[in-house]
């Protein structure tokens, strides 16, 4: 009972909602909108267990002193000072912006711009031509990245950002189309699956 | 010489006199037409007209509206010149509408059509122009079932050798041997996504082998409720192992929900704690190649597997294995082996089948000069 109770739902939803997809119905989009908003409201509940299994883990770092256990300090301090001014000073508080904005996105913005670096390596990595394929890619991204800046331009008289063009509407762009054809079919494949009740992994294991 | 000056002085009055006459008087929207929009809730209609003559002095139109034997009112902004179609989204159901279009002169002048027969917005329960996708859902998945109960038969089937899938114990052994953890990321998706389920398919798989061998599993989550049905999904599988002993809650945790947080948080746990092998299975965006390089960096076995197209060249570049778009919802069957799992993918296979016919059908036939093909799939699209 247990198994199938949730497997009759999701079986149920599922019909429904793929439904709702080829039905402009006003009941049918009401429909839709309205298993959504259920969807939504388990959320808050989720963020509750999680934000204490957050505390869990960092309150058991702090006590075993694991390697750099004293960072855990700071994620008390930020979770304590965030939900006090947002609880009693309201998110559009000045402070709340100024902590958002002075602290949060900077950092994210920081962790962002390390991308640059990875890049570069990561390149480094896939482009020594070791092999014929090695050798391809890295023929194919020196075109494209001679292609993309003003100088490639200016030394092969706009042939290079023609080829950059080409290749990326051509070789780069069926080879996206491949992919996104085989993954909208493997979707469907796993949709059926689980509205079958084939697929049981969601309902947290075992069968 | 008298005669010619005469005739085209008589021309000249004959043409300002016409030019003359078009500008006073403004020909009315003719064909003027009020109708249902298909395939919608009822909350339209459409009002469609003929485009005016060239140079008829029409500088655009104004629709009016009335309900019975109510007052005219005038509908959305004026419309330019040259438009032949207006629908008005903005009306109750049940109630029926009059329509009139109002062409407007450059001197606004008006000169107003006949008025439509009154019509209302009706619900449609079936969108018709959906029709051909309808069909193609419901055949391939019939295909896919089809297959999925065929299987039952206990008939072999061949699926193709997939390395990222086949490196799944050797990645897990290789951890147990050094006696470091293993990590797994579910990515960025929330529990809705189908990635994601694929992802927690392979999770169970990789967590009964882990139950076995005694390695330490650690997932670090970005979705509260991912996190809870992962729990539940490893605890499963330690206990039909015969190992809840070996299960420990802890070692799956909630991190954040912002995405660069959870990246950092990802990425200080793979330099702490240097795990043997790691796993990045799910939906990921600009932090994927944050978190393949870094775990490169500390010489993990790495075996990625995402939907996301654009995040597959840098799995492809930073991590040993990667699973590529399908690939990842093939593994619960991969590794599984159950014959219906199995059978689901020989369907997806005629699927493709279907549609590689569908294009080099299409480009012959379009070489050929024939065009039916790509019509009817621009009016699919």
């Amino acid at each position: 009972m247990k198994r199938q109770v949730p497997l009759v739902l999701c079986f149920v939803f599922g019909i429904v909602m793929i439904f709702t997809q080829f039905s402009p119905h006003s009941f049918s989009q009401w429909t839709y909108q309205e298993v959504i908003s259920w969807a939504l409201i388990i959320g808050p509940f989720a963020l509750v267990l999680a934000t204490v299994t957050l505390i869990q883990t960092h309150t058991a770092r702090i006590r075993r002193r694991t390697e750099h256990w004293q960072y855990s300090f700071v994620v008390f301090a930020g979770l304590i000072i965030m939900v006090l001014i947002g609880i009693f000073l309201k998110p559009q508080n000045p402070m709340f912006e100024w902590l958002y904005n002075n602290v949060q996105l900077p950092m994210d913005a920081t962790m962002f711009s390390l991308l640059a670096f990875f890049i570069a390596s990561a390149a480094y990595r896939a482009f020594r031509a070791r092999t014929f394929e090695a050798s391809l890619l890295l023929i194919t991204a020196l075109i494209v990245m001679m292609g993309n800046v003003p100088i490639g331009d200016l030394l092969s008289n706009d042939t290079a950002s023609k080829a950059r063009q080409w290749i990326l509407d051509n070789p780069n762009l069926s080879a996206r189309r491949g992919i996104i054809l085989g993954v909208s079919l493997g979707v469907i494949s796993q949709s059926i699956r689980i509205i079958l009740g084939i697929e049981r992994s969601y309902l947290g294991g075992g069968d | 010489m008298i005669k010619i000056i005469q005739w085209l002085a008589i021309c000249l009055v004959l043409c300002l006199s016409v030019g003359t006459a078009f500008s006073q008087g403004l020909a009315p929207p003719s064909n003027v037409t009020a109708v249902d929009t298909p395939n919608d809730d009822g909350s339209s209609i459409t009002i469609t007209w003929d485009a005016a003559v060239e140079g008829g002095g029409i500088s655009g139109y104004q629709i009016l509206r009335r309900i019975a034997d109510g007052e005219l009112e005038a509908v959305g902004d004026l419309l330019p010149v040259g438009t032949t179609t207006y629908v008005d989204s903005g009306i109750e159901q049940g109630t029926a509408y009059a329509y009139i279009v109002r062409a407007l002169s450059e001197t606004e002048a008006t000169v107003d059509s006949e008025q439509t027969a009154p019509v209302e917005g009706k619900d449609e329960w079936f969108h018709t122009g959906k029709i051909p996708l309808f069909i193609t859902m419901l055949l391939f998945s019939a295909a896919i079932v089809w297959n999925i109960y065929s299987a039952r038969s206990g008939k072999e089937l061949f699926v193709r050798r997939i390395p990222g899938l086949e490196a799944v114990d050797e990645a897990i052994g290789r951890a147990t041997e050094m006696g470091r953890s293993i990590l797994y990321s579910t990515g960025l998706g929330g529990v809705s996504g189908v990635a994601t389920i694929a992802s927690m398919t392979i999770l169970g798989q990789v967590a009964r082998r882990t139950a076995d061998y005694e390695t330490v599993l650690r997932v670090p989550c970005r979705d509260p409720i991912v996190l809870n049905v992962v729990r539940e999904m490893v605890k499963t599988a330690y206990l039909e192992e015969g190992r809840p002993d070996a299960y420990n809650e802890d070692d799956i945790f909630f991190i954040t929900e912002s995405q660069f947080a959870y990246a950092a948080g990802v990425e200080g746990m793979m330099l702490r704690e240097k795990p043997a092998a790691i796993f990045l299975q799910g939906t990921f965006y600009a932090e994927s190649l944050i978190l393949a390089e870094t775990g490169n960096s500390v010489g993990a076995i790495q075996i990625a597997g995402t939907d996301s197209e654009h995040q597959l060249p840098f799995f492809i570049a930073a991590c040993d294995y990667t699973l590529i778009g399908e690939e990842l919802y093939a593994a619960s069957a991969y590794l599984s082996r159950e014959p219906m799992l199995l059978g689901s993918l020989r369907g997806q296979d005629w699927g493709k089948i279907l549609i590689f016919t569908a294009i080099v059908l299409g480009v012959v036939l379009e070489l050929s000069g024939v065009s039916w093909i790509t019509m009817l799939l621009q009016r699919v699209s």
